[in-house]
């Protein structure tokens, strides 16, 4: 970028020292002697000329602003692409729309079906994952970004606020009472929480051995900490501080007991904190359960035959939903997602290419400048 | 005795040498001169406001459709029951109950809260803001500061600023506008010999026997009757008083002259100079002192006053002696043919000579009566003005018959100076593509003499006239008139399309015509007969006047020259018209003409009252014009389209956000940012560019008036920029959602495997949105002062800082406000959002790309351009 710096020349009278003070005290000329005149203050402000810095943007200054970010953004792209690539994610879908899927059966559940509908889907890791695992729910065709969902909920009586949680906000309409009893969580988000539960085992020679799966840490810190607050009173037994409070309609549990843990009941229950975090688009997917690495000799999730065992209570063929379970191992930039490094790579090869023509350009252009300066 | 015209006293006579008068109000309410040339004062808008209005229509229909068709979308996409109320998401029982159309309707209305950001109502803001504060660098320009009258510039309007920069026509009075409106005398010819007074001060005093230079010699008595005619053949009168001023300063005048004509006072002054001085009028006696410091007394005995028809006056006096004298001064042309013709000849020359410089020239002339002679005159003279009917005419005859064998002494030169620079003011508004028309109640003579002399006609310019001298009295005149409307316009237009094809600015190049015309003539053209005819050849008057690029309009009434403008007004492609004038005739002139310039002058303060700007001096106008009209136009329709730009691509990715909500009306970004994305985030950095900027330094900008051209009719507001920045605008929403969409695709974009929710999606492109804006204004600003520097990093600092304050506090309903904000409060949807989205490594990397993206198309534009220009100055070069 050519830059032109040009302090004005400052009028007559006014030091340059003064640069830039405008409606400053800096009256100019003082030949009016009378201070009453009503001449214009000679100030840098008042006459428009302060000191300017005044870029231009040439052909000469932009075309290497051009190979550079182009340099920069090829190996970045190339860098997120490979780093992309490299990490491991495996998807299966359990809606069971497919008759011969062994979720079929399980189509048609309803909220309340006890016992639960089971159904195992046995699959095959062709690579193993490394590092830590990350395992997903994703649903499909689930509009968690409608208006009326999204604004569904009570921020107040989710932070522990105690009058909240008898008298819920209005927004949580329809579900806002059961049985002229305030509901908690009370809201269309919280009423729809995920509940199928996922299991998954390793099968080695036809022995099932189960994976450890962790349920902590998969919410944000300050969303489970500040943000999250089960009701406060006297002594920790959630039942007697959720007292006076129903359930949501379609849970099967109220919400004290989602957990057997303390510190992951109640509200701060991060499962439901992360069904709680509404999603961007129909189409999404939120963190289930994390499979830590044990020890540095052995892959997380070795390539092999596995099971996922589903209890299948949650209905998404009625909206033509669909669930999946990911698999998904982590990097740096987070999951699997190519469209970062292609767009790196394709921007960075335009800047490269454009580049190169308008120099091209410039060029045959420079030597007919200088061709025409010899006849003059 | 009779009552006259010369027995009315006028709005601000003074009454004098008497205690009291009787008279009879006439000519009362809306019959006064001012009433009559009064016009309603009309809103006047600017060009730009109107395409303001243009434009809002467009977005005004794209708001329209776009909650036409997310209704539309909406209804088909809920036809399928399970879209509609999913098991997840019930309505509530009032949601369900209303009606079907009802329903619809706050739909509509909901689409068109969720999209109204697109019509930037914060754009009248920061106009108006612009416009006042802008205004302000009108005053204190100190460049358009006089010391003569201690004053600057005034803006009366901060409306019209940008108007400055649009104006293709200029309408100018020329009597205190391009001239000084003060007259001096500056030289005289007696019997065919040049006096001339070698300094050129009014300081007559110190000059009573002072040096003269003289060219040649008249005779010594034949000096004495011309200074004594010009002491006597006048209407001035003494006005003593201002005691208290004369003991301060001038202890010897005690008394000022007036007259109804500056001329005048003039002769008076330039007579004083030479040694006769005028001391009053007493009892009918004038009384002169003459050279030798002798008071001679002089009967008057009538005055035939001046009327523009004669172009003449003259005063029969009688001497202490008894003589009886007449004496006449006039314009050359009533005066030569009254004379004896063998006087004529060496006159003329110093008149012609003197016409050509510019200067008013007035002949003088005398005889001597008889008694005889003058009892019959007296009689004669008295008889007319008792006459009861055709008093005028009578009287004209007797003047006639009087002022008849007259002996010619010989002429004055009185000198109304032009203004300083306005001959260079003139040429250099044509330079920038300016008509200047000059719109005066002088005479045409004169006025031609000055238009020679500011350079509105130059030698080469061919004059065509269309005046009561060419066209003549006849009966014919409209047929004569007709004719030459005819021929000109032959000449004018039919004939040029040889040369078509030519730029704007080819008329430089080819013959250059100016058009004069008087007020009889024009009205004789405007209200001539009632055929049908009459309109065409209104029209082609008007398609003449177009083509000149000069037009000299003389003997205007205040009203004509208000037709005049309104004329031009409304042509086709309606132009932008100026007047500027400094008196009260040229007030309805500046009232109609898109913008009214008043000229701080002598003629009181009328004009600068009902202008929209006043200045003291006409030369300030290049400056007025070159450099901040054209800045101001430049500042305005940049800030208007960046306005509507920045609108869109603000409001677009929440458009595009309903086809994957469900037409829900879900809002992309938080309420918060809604809010205040027009009132904080991006509102300085655009008042401070249109505040401050200049693509072009002020100093060149007035050295070359080419670039006035740039910006005419209203370049930077056509419908092709306005498309170009919607296309801009549409683009970068367009990135930025669609961006931010594929990267969402994967939400989980922190290393710890956790995922972005929907807020997180509407504060990414909201950032990316306010950075991409803020800096493409950036990009735009060719003129960085440390305000610009402050105002744009400054709103995006701020921007961050109120990111993470806003989302670092959970909001509690007991704080103090939040009743006010309640429900905006009451959501903690954004805590820590912010946060968590810079900790992410792709958000980052994802950011950076989108914002460079939507400015690549910019800065390749740029770049093309500049090649574009160096390869159009090479090419210039070779040629």
């Amino acid at each position: 970028m050519a830059v032109n710096y040009s302090a004005k020349e400052e009028a007559d009278g006014h030091p340059s020292g003064g640069v830039g003070v405008p409606g400053g005290a800096a009256v100019g000329g003082g030949s009016g002697g009378a201070g009453k005149t009503r001449k214009p203050d000679n100030t840098a402000f008042k006459q428009q000329r302060l000191p300017a810095w005044q870029p231009i943007l040439t052909a000469g200054t932009v075309l290497p602003a051009f190979f550079i970010i182009g340099l920069i953004f090829i190996p970045i792209g190339i860098g997120i692409f490979v780093t992309s690539n490299n990490i491991r994610e495996y998807e299966i879908d359990y809606t069971g729309t497919d008759p011969s899927s062994p979720c079929f059966k399980c189509l048609n559940v309803s909220w309340d079906s006890i016992p639960p509908c089971t159904c195992t889907i046995n699959f095959t890791l062709e690579h193993s994952f490394e590092s830590n695992v990350f395992m997903y729910y994703g649903l499909s065709n689930f509009y968690q970004n409608h208006r009326r969902y999204v604004k569904s909920r009570d921020d107040s009586q989710l932070n522990g606020d105690n009058s909240s949680l008898l008298n819920p906000s209005k927004e949580c309409e329809p579900y806002r009472t059961n049985e002229d009893k305030p509901i908690a969580p009370c809201g269309a988000i919280a009423n729809s929480m995920f509940n199928d539960t996922l299991e998954l085992y390793r099968i080695d020679n036809d022995t099932r051995i189960p994976i450890t799966l962790i349920k902590k840490g998969i919410a944000w810190w300050t969303d489970k900490n500040v943000k999250f607050r089960n009701p406060t009173g006297d002594g920790n037994n959630l039942t007697a501080l959720f007292q006076g409070t129903t359930k949501p309609v379609n849970w099967p549990k109220p919400v004290y007991m989602l957990d057997s843990e303390p510190d992951n009941n109640g509200f701060i229950n991060e499962d439901f904190i992360v069904w709680m975090r509404t999603a961007a688009l129909p189409t999404f997917r939120k963190l289930y359960r994390l499979i830590e690495r044990k020890d540095n000799m052995q892959p997380t999730l070795q390539a092999g035959k596995y099971s996922l065992d589903i209890a299948y209570n949650y209905p998404v063929h009625s909206f033509d939903g669909r669930k999946r379970m990911i698999l998904s191992t982590i990097s740096w930039m987070g999951g699997k997602n190519p469209f970062l490094g292609i767009a790196y790579i394709t921007v960075g090869s335009i800047c490269f290419f454009l580049g190169v023509v308008l120099l091209i350009i410039h060029h045959k252009y420079g030597n007919r400048n200088t061709s025409a300066d010899i006849p003059n | 005795r009779s009552l006259g015209p010369e027995n009315l006293l006028l709005k601000g006579a003074t009454l004098k040498n008497t205690k009291k008068i009787y008279g009879v109000a006439v000519y009362t309410g809306m019959e006064t001169k001012m009433a009559l040339n009064y016009q309603g004062k009309s809103q006047k808008r600017s060009a730009v406001e109107k395409s303001i209005n243009a434009f809002l229509i467009v977005y005004l229909c794209i708001l329209l459709s776009k909650a036409t068709v997310c209704t539309t979308l909406k209804y088909v996409w809920q036809s399928n029951p399970f879209n509609d109320e999913p098991w997840y998401n019930e309505k509530t029982k009032k949601e369900r109950e209303t009606f079907k159309v009802l329903r619809m309707f706050t739909d509509f209305l909901s689409f068109m809260v969720l999209f109204n950001f697109i019509i930037p109502v914060s754009m009248y803001v920061t106009v108006e803001m612009q416009k006042f504060l802008g205004s302000f660098f009108i005053s204190w320009d100190k460049e358009m500061y006089d010391e003569e009258i201690k004053e600057g510039a005034l803006v009366n309007t901060s409306d019209l600023n940008e108007e400055l920069g649009q104006v293709e026509y200029v309408f100018t009075d020329k009597t205190g506008t391009l001239t000084e409106n003060s007259m001096e005398f500056i030289e005289c010819c007696i019997d065919g010999h040049k006096y001339k007074d070698c300094i050129s001060e009014v300081d007559g005093f110190s000059q009573t026997d002072g040096p003269l230079k003289y060219y040649g010699k008249a005779e010594k008595s034949r000096e004495e009757l011309f200074l004594r005619a010009l002491c006597l053949c006048h209407t001035v009168q003494i006005k003593e008083g201002d005691q208290v001023d004369g003991l301060i300063g001038h202890t010897e005048r005690k008394y000022t002259y007036i007259s109804s004509s500056p001329d005048e006072i003039a002769l008076v002054k330039g007579a004083e100079k030479y040694g006769f001085t005028f001391l009053g009028l007493e009892n009918d006696f004038m009384k002169i002192q003459n050279q030798k410091n002798e008071t001679e007394m002089y009967q008057l005995l009538h005055v035939l006053n001046f009327d523009p028809v004669r172009r003449r006056m003259s005063v029969i006096v009688r001497t202490t002696m008894g003589k009886l004298l007449l004496f006449c001064k006039g314009a050359d042309s009533s005066i030569f043919p009254r004379v004896q013709q063998e006087e004529i000849q060496q006159t003329k020359i110093h008149v012609d000579r003197n016409a050509m410089d510019g200067y008013r020239t007035l002949c003088v002339a005398f005889k001597e009566l008889t008694q005889k002679e003058y009892d019959k005159i007296d009689r004669q003279l008295n008889e007319a003005k008792m006459a009861l009917q055709d008093r005028e005419e009578k009287m004209a005859k007797v003047f006639e018959d009087t002022e008849a064998d007259m002996h010619l002494i010989g002429a004055t030169a009185v000198e109304d100076r032009l203004q300083e620079q306005s001959a260079e003011t003139i040429e250099a508004l044509h330079a920038a593509g300016m008509k200047v028309w000059v719109l005066t109640g002088d005479k045409m003579e004169t006025a031609k003499s000055t238009c020679y002399a500011c350079r509105l006609f130059q030698t080469s310019t061919e004059l065509l006239e269309l005046t009561a001298k060419v066209v003549g009295e006849s009966e014919r005149k409209e047929d004569r008139l007709h004719e030459l409307l005819m021929e000109y316009h032959k000449k004018l237009i039919q004939d040029v399309p040889k040369n078509r094809g030519g730029l704007k600015r080819s008329w430089t190049l080819s013959q250059e015509y100016g058009l004069i015309i008087d007020g009889a003539t024009l009205s004789l053209i405007l209200n001539s007969s009632q055929d049908s005819s009459s309109s065409n050849y209104k029209n082609i008057f008007l398609q003449i006047c177009l083509k000149c690029t000069a037009v000299l309009c003389c003997r205007m009434a205040p009203l004509q020259k208000a037709q005049i403008v309104r004329m031009v007004k409304n042509t086709k492609g309606s132009p932008i018209t100026l007047s500027i004038g400094d008196g009260a005739n040229d007030v309805s002139m500046i009232l109609e003409a898109h913008v009214g310039i008043g000229i701080k002058g002598k003629e009181g303060r009328q004009a600068s009252r009902n202008s929209d700007y006043a200045v003291p001096k006409f030369k300030h106008l290049r400056k007025l014009l070159l450099a901040h009209g054209h800045l101001y136009y430049v500042r305005i329709a940049h800030l208007v389209q960046y306005f509507f730009y920045k609108n869109l691509c603000f409001i677009l990715p929440q458009f595009l956000y309903q086809f994957f909500c469900g037409f829900s009306q879900q809002p992309l970004y938080d309420a918060a940012y809604l809010t205040m994305y027009n009132i904080c985030f991006t509102s300085l950095p655009i008042l401070a560019y249109s505040l401050l900027e200049q693509h072009i330094s002020i100093d060149t900008l007035t050295s070359d008036p080419q670039l006035y051209m740039k910006v005419s009719d209203n370049a930077m507001l056509q419908w092709r920029p306005f498309l170009y920045w919607t296309f801009l605008g549409a683009f970068e929403g367009l990135v930025f959602f669609f961006g931010v969409y594929f990267l969402f695709q994967n939400s989980s974009l922190e290393d710890n495997g956790k995922v972005f929710g929907n807020w997180t999606f509407g504060t990414i492109v909201f950032t990316v949105l306010v950075f991409t804006v803020t800096l493409k204004l950036a990009l735009d600003t060719r003129f960085w002062t440390w305000m610009n520097h402050f105002v744009i990093w400054g709103s995006l600092a701020f921007y961050v800082f109120f990111s993470f304050f806003w989302g670092g506090v959970i909001w509690q309903v007991s704080f103090l406000f939040s009743v006010v904000l309640l429900p905006f409060l009451k959501q903690q949807r954004m805590y820590f959002v912010f946060a968590h989205m810079l900790t992410s490594v792709s958000t980052w990397l994802a950011i950076i790309l989108l914002i460079f993206i939507s400015l690549f198309p910019e800065i390749l534009l740029i770049v093309l351009k500049n090649i574009k220009e160096k390869n159009h100055q090479v090419r210039n070069k070779m040629v």
